[in-house]
């Protein structure tokens, strides 16, 4: 194996993208992967590819997009390594990085890796929600920036979050029909959120632009229906009608495509193989790796920034990706720990006043419980296994199985391709609730590498490379 | 199931999905491709045949699995499209090839 | 507290087997085990019924194997009826792959010994070469030199197993109690008092069925139950439409479809953390053995500890202090569940461990250590 870098960097987010620039300004050796073809992240997905071919969607997706552009061309002049499609399966205790791609199975000793991967969309299982034409919001929003595609026929975009009101907007700027915004937020949420907005207001900008897409949408002519509930979908080989609660009648309408979405959290799975601590957060709802100021994790040599380390937003896993930087560099001594600070303290005050939105929008989207603890038996909790709501409750309480990985045994749940991503936190919210106990005490999936599929030759070839 | 916005410069290759010919921009996905070009679900679940199609679009969730120039299980959301592929649904469980 | 006939210590396979056992000969049961992190092989294995490769040199041990594969269908049929749940039993028989010389010769001689030893029993196997291989499993390697075949062998879902032992045991009035570690037990002859995860169970009867954890238990009853970990690491590929029927011994097809591929035998203490020297090793075998295997997606990797004594052996063993107590441990707790719910549990009812089981208490490893 050759020598090993200073620094593997796991996505290329604004997180990584940010983290390289600075890395290789510091003098670090960087190594940059992801799974995309382009740098950019979620947010910043084809960020060159749209400024340089189709300069005039930007106007679709908007000023925040269109800003990615001086990210991703900074990290192309920093001179950091960059291996786009590159998917990352496993790395070791020896910071071995193995990844799948284009050539093969290549394996990357670091001495240090920053796991920077994002956010993924929170599970969103409601009756029907595994029917062909629904589709998460972040998904049909790939595919606008990704390949200028856009919904056809009636669009029904459900559930909560900044995002989900900014892709409607995006969607309806580039002419989708999006019959309604049914959000799903319980009503008292807005009330209980009322007195973190003065905080809020401290943050500079978002209130002002979450306010500019509600009266976007207004203008445009979709509806916003508030405190919507008893989401559910019907259809045969794709989905036909949606019916839902909303101002106490229940309603049903034809939808040729609905699109769903509970929020973000992080995308857990890499950070768990690593076998790093985390703690349940009782108000986002999901898993979050324990890490300190600069993003070092439990694991020494592991660091951890943007989406994946906490929500907190594009610009806030910028300034996340900055400050792991200058640790590393602090760590392999490439400078001292007064210029870290020296440096760091403008980043850590940006990101701090950024960070003052997040108690606003955590209550104002707090997803209702049974939003994340399906209560109809039927609905499908794995999707990859098939597993439903109402076997998960019955082996809690019938037969007292003791957590989720027993229960993953017992009925497959997390068994399956998506090693657990779209079930996981179901399955413990559901577990919490039978038992009447906090999530924390549930626990979560043992998850193991290989994280993401490779094959049995692939594997098979690494005695080869291990003795090489 | 999705319509393309007016792009002039696109680059378009072929694909081959089930048999049919199609044109599409060369910076599609295989998942765009057919999401493009709907005729039915993508495929149908190795557990008890229910039909499914692409859901999260970022290599989560595995709804997207296709059959990919002869490769079954295919994340169809992570993979460009190129000259010439032939893109098939992936129908429950693969078979395996001696 | 809760009055009982039987108290079980251990929810893995083989305390849900005794207690299983229990409870079907009309007994009121308890089952105290850990929480979701325990370590547990019964949630690691890979579901042999295993028959080929055991018991060379002891010929009580090959006996024993055999009794149980061959109780195993009847055991499947009425566990299906108590639980609702179908365990995916088949018997197909174990097609063993030697990929070396050596290996050959150590499978004859292995099978050889298995013969002579096995008297009246008598033990039927064939010897493949290279051709016949081929004809028996479609897609064989060129690496494969020979192979072997007995038809004695099955498998099953270890998870379902463990499932319906559950199942089978609460639908028979038993309990389960989970997240309740026991580190005492009132011990008195014929009276035992065990008070863990917020229950107290008394009961004339306990048995250890802890897997590993039996080694700290077992002085608290006038028992002595030595093991240690052995780590095995295993695959699982993507579903792929049925292929094969028997057992490889280190490949088998599930019932859903996923190639299981095993195992490593390392010792790394309680680690269950998985390594990529032994996992790659263990692709490298399978694909050797059967080159399609390669093109196949691993969904997931794990690792789980074999429960083994001084000689490999199971232990079998009832207190001469404490009338009542019993302790039960073995590697192959898969393979061993039917003799363990259709016999041993019997014997536990009876109150009496028979002479023909004698020969697997610990007490052999003190006349040994004396000899
Ligand atoms: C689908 C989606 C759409 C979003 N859209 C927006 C938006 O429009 N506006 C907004 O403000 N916020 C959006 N967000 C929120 C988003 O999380 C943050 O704004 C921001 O993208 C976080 O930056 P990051 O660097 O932490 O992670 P990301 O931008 O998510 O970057 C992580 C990168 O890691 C790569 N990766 C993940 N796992 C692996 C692996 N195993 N191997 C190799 N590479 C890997 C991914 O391909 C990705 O490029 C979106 C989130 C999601 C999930
Ligand atoms: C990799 C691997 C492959 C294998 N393959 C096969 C195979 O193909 N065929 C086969 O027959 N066998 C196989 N085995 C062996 C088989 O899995 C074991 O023999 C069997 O699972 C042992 O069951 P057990 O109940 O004794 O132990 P375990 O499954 O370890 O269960 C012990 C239980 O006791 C509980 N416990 C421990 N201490 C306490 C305490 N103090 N208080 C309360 N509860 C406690 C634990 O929480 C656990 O639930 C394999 C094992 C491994 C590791
Ligand atoms: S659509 Fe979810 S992985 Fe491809």
């Amino acid at each position: 194996m050759s020598e090993p870098v200073d620094l593997a960097i796991i996505g290329a987010g604004p997180a990584g993208l940010a983290a390289a620039a600075t890395a290789v300004e510091l003098g670090l050796k960087t190594v940059v992967l992801d799974e995309q073809t382009e740098p950019g992240g979620q947010i910043y997905r084809a960020i060159e590819s749209v400024t340089a071919k189709r300069s005039d969607h930007l106007d679709i997706l908007g000023s925040d997009y269109a800003a990615g552009l001086e990210l991703a061309q900074g990290f192309r002049a920093s001179g950091a390594h960059y291996l786009p499609q590159r998917t990352v399966w496993q790395i070791d205790e020896e910071r071995n990085v193995f990844a799948s791609g284009p050539n093969g199975v290549e394996v990357i000793a670091a001495k240090r890796v920053l796991v920077a991967v994002g956010a993924m969309e929170r599970p969103v299982p409601v009756p029907g929600w595994e029917l062909p034409g629904v589709m998460t919001c972040g998904a049909v929003q790939n595919m606008l920036k990704g390949s200028s595609l856009v919904p056809e026929g009636r669009v029904m975009v459900v559930g909560l979050g900044p995002l989900l009101l900014l892709i409607a907007q995006q969607l309806a700027r580039a002419g989708a029909d999006v019959a309604a915004v049914l959000e799903t937020a319980p009503l008292g949420n807005y009330a209980a959120a009322m007195t973190r907005l003065p905080q809020a207001l401290m943050a500079p900008g978002y209130i002002a632009k979450g306010r500019a897409i509600l009266a976007e949408l207004r203008d445009r002519g979709v509806a916003l229906r508030r405190g919507v509930a008893d989401v559910r979908l019907t259809g045969d080989d794709r989905v036909r009608e949606i019916e839902y609660r909303w101002r106490g009648r229940s309603r049903r309408e034809p939808v040729d495509m609905a699109l769903l979405h509970q929020g973000v959290v992080p995308n857990a799975n890499l950070g768990m193989s690593l076998r790093i601590d985390h703690t349940w957060d009782a108000m986002q709802r999901c898993f979050t790796p324990n890490v300190d100021d600069w993003g070092n994790t439990s694991t020494e040599g592991i660091l951890a920034a943007g989406d994946c380390s906490g929500i907190g937003g594009a610009l806030v896993a910028e300034w996340r990706g900055r400050l792991a930087a200058l640790d590393v560099a602090r760590q392999l001594e490439s400078i001292g720990a007064e210029e870290r600070d020296n440096r760091a303290q403008p980043v850590r005050r940006d990101r701090d006043r950024h960070m003052l939105v997040r108690p606003f929008l955590d209550t104002l989207y707090k997803p209702r419980h049974d939003s994340l603890a399906p209560p109809d038996a039927d609905t499908m909790v794995c999707r990859c296994e098939e597993v439903r709501a109402g076997e998960i409750r019955q082996l809690t309480t019938e037969q007292n199985c003791p957590g989720p990985n027993q229960m993953k045994t017992f009925v497959r749940c997390g068994m399956g391709p998506c090693q657990g991503r779209l079930c996981g936190l179901t399955v413990v919210e559901l577990m919490a609730e039978c038992r009447g106990v906090d999530v924390s005490e549930i626990g979560y999936y043992r998850i193991r590498p290989p994280v993401k599929p490779v094959t049995v030759g692939e594997l098979a070839t690494l005695e080869e490379i291990d003795a090489g | 199931m999705f319509k393309q916005l007016p792009d002039d410069n696109a680059e378009l290759v072929t694909v081959i999905i089930e048999e049919q010919s199609v044109k599409v921009p060369s910076d599609y996905s295989v998942a765009a491709a057919v999401l493009a070009n709907w005729t039915g679900p993508s495929r149908t679940t190795p557990v008890s045949g229910a039909p499914r199609g692409p859901y999260c679009m970022m290599g989560a969730c595995f709804d997207c699995l296709m059959e990919i120039d002869g490769v079954p299980n295919q994340q169809a959301c992570m993979i460009p499209v190129a000259e010439g592929m032939s893109i098939r649904r992936q129908d429950g469980a693969r078979g395996v090839e001696i | 507290m809760v009055a009982c006939d039987a108290i079980v210590v251990g929810g893995g396979i083989v305390g849900g087997s005794i207690a299983f056992g229990l409870a079907r000969a009309g007994l009121k049961v308890v089952v105290f085990d850990e929480g979701d992190d325990a370590v547990r092989a019964s949630r690691a294995n890979f579901g042999l019924v295993a028959v080929q490769m055991k018991g060379a040199g002891n010929p009580d041990y090959h006996r024993w194997t055999r009794q149980s594969a061959d109780l195993w269908a009847d055991f499947a049929a009425e566990l299906e009826e108590h639980s609702g749940i179908d365990v995916g039993f088949g018997r197909q028989g174990c097609a063993w792959a030697c990929l070396s010389e050596d290996e050959r010769i150590l499978k004859v001689q292995q099978l050889e010994q298995i013969r002579a030893e096995a008297g009246t029993l008598g033990f039927d196997y064939q010897l493949l070469d290279k051709a016949e291989m081929a004809d028996l499993v479609p897609g064989i390697g060129p690496k494969v030199v020979s192979g072997a075949y007995t038809a004695y062998d099955g498998h099953c879902s270890p998870l379902y197993l463990l499932r319906s032992l559950h199942r089978a045991t609460l639908g028979l009035g038993g309990r389960y109690i989970s997240n309740a570690s026991v580190d005492r037990i009132e011990a008195a002859p014929n009276s035992f008092t065990v008070n863990a995860g917020g229950e107290t169970a008394t009961a004339p009867k306990l048995v250890l069925g802890a897997g590993l954890g039996n080694t700290a238990l077992a002085p608290q009853l006038g028992l002595d139950v030595p093991l240690r970990p052995q780590r095995g690491q295993l695959l699982v590929t993507e579903r792929v439409r049925p292929k094969m029927a028997f057992h490889m011994g280190r490949i088998r097809q599930t019932a859903e479809g996923g190639f299981m591929l095993g195992t490593s035998n390392e010792d790394a203490g309680f680690d269950v953390g998985t390594s990529t020297g032994a996992l790659s090793a263990v692709a490298q075998r399978a694909v050797d053995t059967l080159p399609y295997l390669a093109r196949l997606r691993i969904v997931r990797a794990w690792a789980g500890l074999r429960i083994m004594s001084p000689d490999d052996y199971p232990i079998y063993d009832q207190s001469p202090r404490y009338p009542g107590a019993f302790a039960v441990a073995c590697h192959s707790g898969v393979t061993l569940a039917a003799a363990h719910v259709l016999n041993v549990a019997r014997h536990i009812v009876a109150g009496r461990i028979p002479a023909d089981l004698a020969c697997f208490s610990s007490r052999r490893f003190n006349v040994q250590a004396a000899a």
